[in-house]
């Protein structure tokens, strides 16, 4: 059995009445990458700061590594978390952050970061305060990646980067997973679910504060499917279960559902227009997002 | 490259298979290792090793120790085998399938079918 990175017990915060997360229990295996999914103010970043000991729950238990984040020092220094938005100093350049960077990491990697600062083609003359977006992305990947934390913790990662930058982070973050002597555990929030769905070992969902779903990639998405054809046809095969989402236009009429695909429900779906098919991870996270707008669900239901 | 409309593994899967069964990696050759697949496609390595065990319990591959995965002696056999049992499935049913729901005949079907292999 793997053991946990990340396991979380109960976890609440509130804010004055916000709750920001409500009893979030989930675990994390170590060694893998971790997607951390839902829409925007979903808990997202509030989770990962009490993952990296910046912030403690209200209520609810963190361990990280076999270890409370906020209580150890040790931990702190094992954790990276990369934020959208860092600050550094007013006049601080590229040489400042790779000068400071490696005092609180010791696992710092100065040739991997040199090698990224090259491949993100990071300038060096420019104050990270006036870098683009996507350049001060790639900097905070740079940071997170060359760290070697063993807990490293990205939120949105890839804001701003264009096509080729977000190639050669897919491609250093397969490699730091498969890079057997360090065992890395990999978190990252993303809105880009479909492009970075086959990179992803585990998925958390998160909506509204709460746990949706937490379990390996393929576990979640086989636990969903979806109904899509004539409106017709769909309300009849839906036959009174509720749907996690409803699509309409005109006509046709498209369901998201929860739970394991009903047995035999697909050759009779084909027999009457319909389609049953299989719903992918980005469809799986809107339907989430979607269930306290959506609309018609008793209509759908009827 | 990989599409949407099957599970990925079983792509990884049937990609592999089909080298093997075009020859390019003949009995006893290794095929490329996990990592390398992995990095190639820019998908997880778990994903990978899915596809792969599905031909090692086919008995197409095996995992020499430390070494990686190669192709068994008989692997073409088997993977041809395989395929004409699926063939009636996978291609045969969904083409009668099709004519029905065009009005077209099982004979109609048999006519096109010979006028394919001889126009």
């Amino acid at each position: 059995m793997t053991a946990s990175a990340i396991r979380l017990a109960g976890v609440t915060r509130r804010f004055g009445r916000t709750t920001a997360l409500d009893d979030v229990s989930a675990e994390v295996p170590a060694g893998i990458v971790c997607g951390l999914l839902g829409r925007n103010g979903a808990g997202k970043t509030t989770l990962m700061s009490i993952l990296a000991g910046h912030d403690r729950p209200s209520e609810g238990t963190v361990e990280i590594l076999g270890r409370d984040p906020f209580e150890q020092r040790a931990v702190m220094s094992s954790i990276s978390f990369i934020r959208d938005n860092q600050r550094y100093p007013e006049d601080f350049k590229l040489r400042h952050v790779l000068r400071v960077a490696p005092r609180f990491h010791e696992g710092w990697d100065p040739a991997l970061a040199a090698e990224l600062v090259d491949a993100f083609r990071l300038p060096s003359r420019t104050t990270v305060k006036k870098m683009s977006r996507g350049q001060q992305s790639g900097l905070g990947i740079v940071i997170g990646l060359a760290s070697r934390a063993p807990l490293t913790v990205f939120d949105e990662p890839y804001l701003g980067l264009d096509a080729t930058a977000r190639r050669i982070f897919a491609d250093r973050l397969l490699a730091t997973r498969m890079d057997e002597s360090d065992r890395r555990t990999i978190v990252l929030s993303t809105h880009l679910i479909d492009e970075m769905e086959q990179l992803l070992d585990h998925v958390v969902i998160l909506d509204g504060g709460r746990l949706v779903r937490s379990g390996a990639t393929e576990e979640v998405t086989a636990g969903a499917w979806s109904l899509s054809g004539p409106a017709e046809a769909v309300l009849r095969l839906a036959a009174g279960r509720t749907p996690l989402s409803t699509h309409r236009v005109g006509g046709l009429l498209s369901l998201v559902f929860d739970g394991e695909t009903p047995e035999g429900l697909a050759a009779e779906a084909r027999t009457t227009g319909a389609q049953l098919s299989p719903v992918g991870l980005q469809d799986l996270v809107a339907a989430f997002g979607d269930r306290t707008s959506a609309p018609s669900r008793e209509e759908a239901a009827a | 490259m990989l599409t949407d409309d099957r599970p990925i593994f079983q792509q990884i899967a049937d990609q592999l298979a089909d080298g093997i069964l075009a020859g390019t990696y003949p009995p006893g050759a290794p095929v490329p290792s996990t990592n390398e697949l992995a990095a190639f496609h820019r998908i997880n390595p778990a994903t990978v090793g899915k596809g792969v065990n599905v031909l090692v319990d086919a008995g197409v591959l095996e995992k020499r120790r430390g070494l990686g995965m190669y192709v068994t002696e008989g692997a073409r056999e088997r993977l041809l085998a395989d395929r004409r049992a699926a063939f009636a499935r996978d291609y045969v049913a969904p083409l009668l399938t099709e004519a029905r729901s065009l009005g077209l005949a099982p004979a109609e079907v048999h006519r096109l079918i010979d006028q394919e292999v001889e126009p």
